[in-house]
C-alpha cells in the first residue's frame, strides 16, 4: 500500500492538494453532468444547501469517460476528501474497486448498493413514489389514456413505468397506459425536443397525463403537454413551477437530501444500506401552490390514504428490479 | 542570358491599317504603347524555375500566339497575368502603366479576360445567369440582367457570339459553352483577352468559328493572347508568336514570316519530324474479330450500333472520327470495362463481351493491353509514384508478387526503371509523382507499361493528345515498332492527321455506325472528313 | 498545378500539425484567462498531469490505445475514400464479442482468451462494417448515411441484449456480468514489472497497447506492401483508374470495410476486457467519433495515427486532471479538445497555406 500511494502522488496532485483543508466532502457526478436538470442537478443542490448551511467547502467533479470513473474516485480519496460521494448506479462496480483501498476514507454511493465497511449505499423507492403519482394520473384523467416517456429502457427507469401503471390501475383497472423511452444512446437523457415529440404522439392516442423520468428531455415533455393543455408529471426535483396549472405533480426523489445528509455527517459517518422510501421521506409527491388548484381534496385524501398504507406495509408496490417483471403491464 | 529579345513589327507594318480601321479607335494616337508588356518575369516553384526572365511585348489590337511544349511554361506565364500567381521578379505594364496584379479582381480591372481550357461555368445556370456571375451590379438581378440580354444581343450580331441566354449551360455543347466564357469576358469589358488551349475540346468546325469570333474582336481593337501547341492555328489566326521552351522565351516571330518547320525546331530545340517514318505493313494472321457489337448506355441510347471489323497481327488499324461518335465505347468495350452485346474472337478464341471473363483483368491476362484515352483519369493515379503506376493493372503479375502476401516493391521499382530508360522518361525517377511528369512522359510511362508485356492486341486511345511534339514523335515511332514486332494495334484518334499517319487501313465511325474503310494512300482528309461527317 | 508550392514530407507530417496544436493551445490559454484561471497553470497541469508520472503515462496510453484502433480504422477506410463514421456502432459491436468470448467460455489462461476475444471482436466490427459495406458495393447507398445510421442500430441492439440477455438477474445495472477474473489482461506495469521498471498500477493501460502499436505497423505493411493494399489506394486514389486497371470497386469497398470495422471492433479489447472487465452501455463513449479526428489529424497515415492518438490521450488525461484540480467546467475542456481538432483538421489549409508560402520563399533564395 505504501508503494503505491508514492506513485500516486505525482506532482501535481499534491500541489494542489495543498491548498485544500483536509477532509472536506467531495462530490462526483455521473457522465450526465452537472447541471442535467434532474439527478445529477439534485446532488449539486444537495450539496450547495450545504454549503450555504455551513460555510464549508467541498470538491466536485463532472466526468467525461467511463475509464474515470475509478481514476476520479481513486484521486478524491487520495487527494484527502472525506466523505467522498459517488452519483449514479453505474459507480456501483467503480466502489467495489476503489473503497477497499482506502479504509480510513467514508464512500456513499447514490442509486445502487456495495457492501463494503466503508459505503453507505442510499437507494431510492422510486416504484412507491411513482405509484403515488400514477393514482393522482388517473384521478385526474378523463380520457382513459395516461402516458410515461423514460430515458433509457433500463430496469431503474422500468420501476418507475411500472410503479406509476401499478397506481394508475389501483384507481381505474381499465386505464390505458402508455409506455415509450427516448432512446439507447446517452443523448436520450438530454433530448427535449425528442421528448416532446414523443410526448405529442402519446398526447395524440388520447393520453392527457404523462410522466416523465428522463433527465432533461423531460422538459421537452413538460412543455408539450403544456402546449397541448394536458397534464404533465415531473420527476426527481419539484418540477411544479415550470409549467403551473400544467404540472399535476412532481414525483419526488430527494438525492439532495442524500447528499445533503452524507456531507452532514462527514467523515466516519454510518455505512450500509439507506433505503431512502416513503416511509423515510425519500420519495413522494409534490404538492405547493403551483398545483394547489389541481389536486383536489379527494384526490389528496386518497393518495395519503394509500401513502399511510405503503408505509405500514399493508400496500405492496411490486419493484420491477426484484425481478423484471411488471404485474401492471 | 539565352533569351531572344523580341524581334518586333514596328507600327509601321502595312498590317497595322488592315487590322485597327482608324474609327475604331479611341487612342490612336498611343496605339504604338503595348497592350500588355512583361519585364523579366521570374517564378518558381520551389526547385522548378517555371518562368526565366520572361520578356514579352504583346501589340493591341492584335492576335498573339505563345506557343511550347507542355511545361515549357505557358500557363504559369498567363496564370500570373490573371493574378493568380505572384511573380518572383519582374514588372508588368498593361497600356504602358506598371501594374500590380496580386489577384483575379485585379486583372478583371486592369481589362484582361481568361477563357479556361476547362471552364467555369454553373452547369445548372442559364447563360445569361453565368454571364453575370459575380458582376451582379445591383442586390438585385433584374437589372443586370436585363442589361446583359441587351449586350449579348449586341455582341451576337457583331461577332457570330449567338448563344440562346435562356439556354442552361450544362444542355449546351462545349463550342457554345465556350462562347459564353468568352462572353462573361467580354461583359466585363475585358479588353485583353487570354485563351488557353482554346481548341483541345472543340471539333474543327467549331474551332473555325471560333477563329471568325477572334478575327471579329480583334478588328473590334480587342487584344488576344492565344496559347496553344498547335502549329496550324499559330498560322492561321495569330499576328505575331511567341515560342517558350523549360522556361524561357526563346523567340518571338511576326507569323507572315516564320513556319511551322522552325517554330516547331524553336520549341523542341531541335529538328522534328513532323510525318512518320514506316514500312508498308506485313499483316499475318487475323488476331481480332468482331461481329455486331452493340452497346446501349445507361441512358438507354444506343452508343455501337453494330460493329464489325477485324485487326491482324502486324497491322495498325486506326478508327477516325469526331470526338463522341462511339470511338471511346469500343475501346473501353475491348479493354473489359463495360459490357457490351455481340461476337467477338481472339485469336480464334471467343472473347466474351460480358459477364465472367469480360473484365479488365481477364483481357491483359489475354495479352490484350490498352491505353486509355483520358491517361488523367484512367491511364494513371495521379497521386501515385511512377513506379507504383507501373504496377497498375499488372499488380497481380508474378514478377512484382514473389510471395503472395507481400509485393516486391523493389522489383516494380528496378522495372520502372528500366521501363523509363527504355521510353526516355524524364526525369527518369521512379519514386517521382505521376502528377509531377509533365504530359508526353505521363504518356511514356503508360506506353511503356502496356508495350512492355509485349500484347498481342493494343489498344490505344488518342496517344498525342496535350503530348508535345518531341514526345509525339516518340510515341509514333514506337508503336510502329510494336507493330513491326506482330502486334495488331487498334488505334482511336481525333487528330486526322496522326490516323493518316500511322494507320495501314483506317476505319470511320459517325454515331456509332462504322461509314467506311479506306487505305490511306487511296484517301484525303477531305474525303473521310465527309465520312465523319456522316456524309457518306 | 495546385499553386502554392510543396512543402517537404518531413514538415508536412510535424510542422503542420504542431503548428496547429500550438495555435489551439493559444486560444485556450485565452479563453482559460478569460474565465480567470491560470493559462500557465492550466497548460503546467495537463503536461504534468498526462506525462509527469507513470501514472499520467499510463492513463494517456490507455486512452490513446482506444484511439489507435478507431483511428486506424477510418484512416483505412479512408485510403480507399470511403468515410466509415461508424466506427463508434463497429466498437460497440466489438465489445458484444469480447464479451460473448469472455463469459461464455471459461478460459484456462489470458492468453487464449486474448486471442479469442480480439477474434470476437474484430469479427464482430467487421460483421457490423460489411452491411455498409455491401450497401455502398452493391446497392450504392451512401456509406456515411448507411454507417452513421448503423450507430444508432447498433447501440439500441447492444441496449437490448444488456437489458434482456446478458444483465444478471436482480441487477439494475444495465451491463454484463463480471468477467472472470482468469481472462482479466495484464496490465503494462505488470509486463514493465517484468523487466524491472516501476510503473504506477492504477492506470488501466494493459496489453492491448502492444496490439494497438502491432496493429498501426500491420496497416501500415498492409497499405503499402500488399497487393491488396495497392489495390486499396489506387481505388482511393481514383475510381477510374482502379477500373481500368481490372481493380474490382465492389469488392475493395466490401474489403475494407471489413478491415475497418475489424480495427474498430478491436477496440473493445482494450475498454471492455482491459478495462472495464464487462460489458456497459456506451461502452465506446465516442472514441469511434475521436478516431475521425485521430485520422484526419495523423493524415490517414498509421504512424500519423499513433502520433495522433497520443496527443488524444494527452488531451483526454490532461482534461481529466484539469477537471480534478481546477474550477475549470468540463465544457470548455471540451471547447479545448474540440480546439485541437478544429485546428488540425478543419483549419489545416489555414496553417499549411502559409507554411507552404515559407518555403517557397526561401526554396526561390
Amino acid at each position: 500500500m505504501t508503494s503505491l500511494k508514492t506513485f500516486l502522488g505525482a506532482g501535481s496532485a499534491l500541489a494542489f492538494t495543498a491548498t485544500l483543508a483536509h477532509a472536506d466532502p467531495a462530490l462526483m457526478f455521473d457522465l450526465g453532468g452537472k447541471f442535467d436538470k434532474s439527478f445529477n442537478e439534485a446532488a449539486y443542490n444537495g450539496a450547495e444547501r450545504w454549503k450555504a448551511e455551513t460555510g464549508g467547502g467541498y470538491r466536485e467533479i463532472e466526468m467525461q469517460a467511463a475509464a474515470q470513473r475509478v481514476q476520479f474516485a481513486r484521486r478524491l480519496a487520495e487527494a484527502g476528501s472525506n466523505p467522498v460521494v459517488v452519483m449514479g448506479f453505474q459507480n456501483a462496480p467503480t466502489l467495489e474497486e476503489v473503497a477497499p483501498d482506502y479504509p480510513d476514507t467514508s464512500f456513499v454511493l447514490i442509486d445502487a448498493v456495495v457492501d463494503l465497511p466503508n459505503v453507505r449505499s442510499v437507494i431510492f423507492a422510486e416504484h412507491e413514489g411513482s405509484y403515488l403519482v400514477g393514482m393522482l394520473a388517473a384521478m385526474a384523467n378523463e380520457t382513459g389514456t395516461v402516458s410515461f416517456v423514460g430515458g433509457m429502457e433500463i430496469p431503474l427507469i422500468t420501476a418507475f413505468a411500472c410503479g406509476f401503471a401499478q397506481g394508475a390501475k389501483a384507481v381505474n383497472a381499465d386505464i390505458n397506459v402508455i409506455v415509450n423511452y427516448t432512446g439507447d444512446t446517452p443523448a436520450a437523457w438530454n433530448d427535449p425536443v425528442r421528448g416532446g415529440e414523443i410526448a405529442r404522439a402519446q398526447i395524440s392516442q388520447g393520453s392527457d397525463v404523462v410522466f416523465a423520468a428522463a433527465g432533461g428531455t423531460g422538459l421537452g415533455v413538460l412543455q408539450a403537454a403544456a402546449d397541448a393543455g394536458v397534464y404533465s408529471i415531473g420527476v426527481d426535483s419539484n418540477q411544479n413551477y415550470l409549467h403551473p396549472g400544467s404540472v399535476l405533480t412532481s414525483m419526488l426523489k430527494l438525492v439532495d437530501q442524500a447528499v445533503y445528509d452524507a456531507f452532514t455527517d462527514g467523515p466516519g459517518l454510518e455505512t450500509g444500506v439507506v433505503l431512502m422510501d416513503l416511509a423515510a421521506g425519500g420519495v413522494g409527491y409534490a404538492l405547493d401552490e403551483h398545483n394547489a388548484d389541481l389536486i383536489s381534496a379527494e384526490m389528496q385524501e386518497a393518495v395519503e390514504a394509500a401513502r399511510a398504507a405503503i408505509i405500514a406495509g399493508e400496500l405492496s408496490v411490486h419493484d420491477y428490479r426484484t425481478d423484471s417483471v411488471c404485474p401492471a403491464f | 542570358m539565352i533569351t531572344a529579345r523580341i524581334v518586333f513589327a514596328r507600327p509601321s507594318d502595312p498590317r497595322m491599317s488592315l487590322t485597327h480601321p482608324p474609327q475604331m479607335r479611341q487612342e490612336t494616337a498611343a496605339s504604338d504603347i503595348p497592350a500588355i508588356e512583361l519585364r523579366g518575369i521570374c517564378k518558381a516553384f520551389g526547385p522548378v524555375q517555371a518562368n526565366k526572365d520572361i520578356s514579352i511585348r504583346v501589340r493591341r489590337g492584335t492576335i498573339h500566339g505563345i506557343v511550347g511544349e507542355n511545361g515549357a511554361g505557358k500557363s504559369t506565364l498567363m496564370s500570373i497575368l490573371y493574378g493568380f500567381y505572384r511573380a518572383d521578379a519582374g514588372e508588368i505594364l498593361i497600356n504602358g502603366r506598371p501594374t500590380e496584379i496580386p489577384d483575379s479582381l485585379s486583372a478583371i480591372r486592369a481589362g484582361i479576360g481568361m477563357v479556361f481550357q476547362h471552364f467555369k461555368l454553373v452547369e445548372n445556370f442559364t447563360v445569361l445567369e453565368n454571364v453575370i456571375l459575380g458582376a451582379e451590379g445591383s442586390a438585385l438581378l433584374r437589372p443586370s440582367l436585363a442589361k446583359a440580354r441587351g449586350l449579348l444581343k449586341d455582341l451576337a450580331r457583331e461577332f457570330e457570339l449567338n448563344v440562346d441566354p435562356d439556354a442552361l449551360i450544362e444542355n449546351l455543347s462545349v463550342g457554345h459553352q465556350q462562347r459564353v466564357e468568352i462572353l462573361k469576358a467580354l461583359y466585363r469589358e475585358a479588353d485583353i483577352l487570354i485563351l488557353d488551349e482554346p481548341t483541345g475540346v472543340l471539333t474543327p468546325s467549331e474551332a473555325d468559328h471560333l477563329f471568325r469570333i477572334l478575327r471579329g474582336l480583334k478588328e473590334q481593337g480587342k487584344t488576344i493572347i492565344l496559347i496553344t501547341h498547335k502549329l496550324r492555328e499559330i498560322m492561321d489566326v495569330t499576328d505575331d508568336v511567341s515560342v517558350m521552351r523549360r522556361g524561357e522565351m526563346v523567340a518571338t516571330r511576326a507569323t507572315a514570316q516564320t513556319s511551322p518547320t522552325e517554330l516547331a525546331e524553336l520549341m523542341v530545340g531541335r529538328k522534328v519530324l513532323l510525318r512518320v517514318e514506316k514500312t508498308p505493313a506485313t499483316p499475318g494472321e487475323e488476331v481480332l474479330r468482331v461481329q455486331s457489337l452493340r452497346l446501349v448506355d445507361g441512358q438507354g441510347v444506343e452508343r455501337l450500333r453494330g460493329l464489325d471489323f477485324t485487326i491482324r497481327a502486324g497491322e495498325i488499324l486506326g478508327i477516325a472520327g469526331v470526338a463522341g461518335n462511339g470511338q471511346s465505347e469500343l475501346l473501353e468495350v475491348l479493354a473489359g470495362l463495360r459490357p457490351a452485346t455481340g461476337q467477338a474472337w481472339l485469336r480464334g478464341a471467343v472473347l466474351p463481351l460480358s459477364g465472367p471473363g469480360a473484365d479488365a483483368q481477364t483481357r491483359r491476362a489475354t495479352a490484350v493491353a490498352h491505353v486509355p484515352e483520358d491517361r488523367h483519369r484512367r491511364g494513371l493515379v495521379l497521386n501515385f509514384h511512377a513506379w507504383e503506376n507501373t504496377a497498375l493493372g499488372y499488380h497481380n503479375d508474378p514478377a512484382y508478387n514473389p510471395t503472395p502476401w507481400k509485393m516486391d516493391n523493389d522489383a516494380i521499382i528496378r522495372d520502372t526503371s528500366a521501363k523509363m530508360a527504355a521510353f526516355d522518361v524524364r526525369p527518369p525517377d521512379p519514386q517521382l509523382k505521376a502528377s509531377g511528369f509533365s504530359g508526353g512522359n505521363q504518356q511514356k510511362i503508360v506506353l511503356a507499361r502496356e508495350i512492355e508485356h509485349a500484347p498481342d492486341l493494343l489498344l490505344v486511345g488518342q496517344p498525342t493528345r496535350g503530348v508535345d511534339i518531341g514526345a509525339i514523335e516518340f510515341i509514333h515511332q514506337r508503336l510502329i515498332r510494336l507493330r513491326d514486332a506482330g502486334a495488331a494495334i487498334l488505334l482511336v484518334s481525333v487528330e486526322l492527321d496522326e490516323i493518316m499517319a500511322l494507320s495501314d487501313r483506317i476505319v470511320v465511325m459517325f454515331d456509332g455506325r462504322i461509314m467506311g474503310e479506306r487505305l490511306p494512300e487511296k484517301t484525303n482528309a477531305q474525303e473521310l472528313g465527309l465520312l465523319m461527317a456522316g456524309m457518306a | 498545378m495546385s499553386g502554392n508550392g510543396r512543402i517537404p514530407n518531413w514538415a508536412d507530417v510535424t510542422l503542420v500539425p504542431l503548428v496547429s496544436v500550438l495555435l489551439a493551445f493559444i486560444l485556450s490559454g485565452i479563453l482559460i484567462w478569460a474565465i480567470g484561471e491560470s493559462p500557465w497553470a492550466a497548460v503546467k497541469l495537463m503536461v504534468e498531469g498526462a506525462f509527469g508520472s507513470s501514472y499520467g503515462w499510463g492513463y494517456t496510453l490507455y486512452y490513446a490505445t482506444n484511439f489507435m484502433f478507431t483511428g486506424l480504422a477510418v484512416a483505412v477506410a479512408f485510403q480507399a475514400r470511403l468515410f466509415n463514421i461508424g466506427g463508434e456502432g463497429q466498437a460497440l459491436l466489438g465489445g458484444l464479442g469480447v464479451a460473448l468470448v469472455c463469459l461464455y467460455i471459461p478460459w484456462p489462461h489470458w492468453s487464449l482468451a486474448l486471442l479469442a476475444a480480439c477474434a470476437g471482436a474484430a469479427g464482430f466490427g467487421a460483421l457490423w462494417a460489411l452491411i455498409p459495406g455491401y450497401l455502398q458495393a452493391r446497392r450504392g447507398s451512401h456509406i456515411v448515411i448507411t454507417t452513421i445510421m448503423f450507430n444508432f442500430i447498433a447501440a439500441s441492439l447492444l441496449g437490448y441484449v444488456l437489458v434482456n440477455v446478458l444483465r444478471p438477474q436482480g441487477s439494475q445495472d444495465p451491463s454484463s456480468p463480471r468477467f472472470p477474473a482468469e481472462v482479466a489482461l495484464p496490465k503494462l506495469h505488470e509486463m514493465l514489472a517484468l523487466v524491472g521498471i516501476p510503473f504506477s498500477r492504477v492506470p488501466p493501460v494493459n496489453i492491448s497497447l502492444l496490439i494497438a502499436v502491432g496493429m498501426c505497423f500491420a496497416v501500415w505493411f498492409l497499405l503499402w506492401r500488399t497487393r491488396l493494399g495497392y489495390q486499396i489506394r489506387a481505388f482511393g486514389e481514383s475510381e477510374p483508374a482502379a477500373e481500368y486497371a481490372g481493380i474490382s470497386p465492389a469488392r475493395i469497398t466490401i474489403y475494407v470495410m471489413l478491415i475497418s470495422g475489424a480495427l474498430a471492433g478491436l477496440m473493445a479489447v482494450n475498454s471492455v476486457m482491459g478495462e472495464q472487465q464487462r460489458l456497459v452501455l456506451n461502452a465506446v463513449e465516442g472514441a469511434g467519433f475521436i478516431g475521425i479526428a485521430v485520422a484526419l489529424m495523423g493524415r490517414n497515415h498509421p504512424f500519423g495515427v499513433f502520433l495522433a492518438a497520443i496527443l488524444f490521450g494527452f488531451l483526454y488525461q490532461g482534461g481529466a486532471e484539469l477537471a480534478l484540480w481546477t474550477s475549470i467546467p468540463r465544457e470548455l475542456i471540451v471547447v479545448i479538445q474540440a480546439l485541437v481538432i478544429l485546428f488540425t483538421g478543419a483549419l489545416d489549409n489555414m496553417v499549411r497555406i502559409p507554411i507552404a508560402r515559407l518555403f517557397a520563399l526561401r526554396g526561390a533564395r
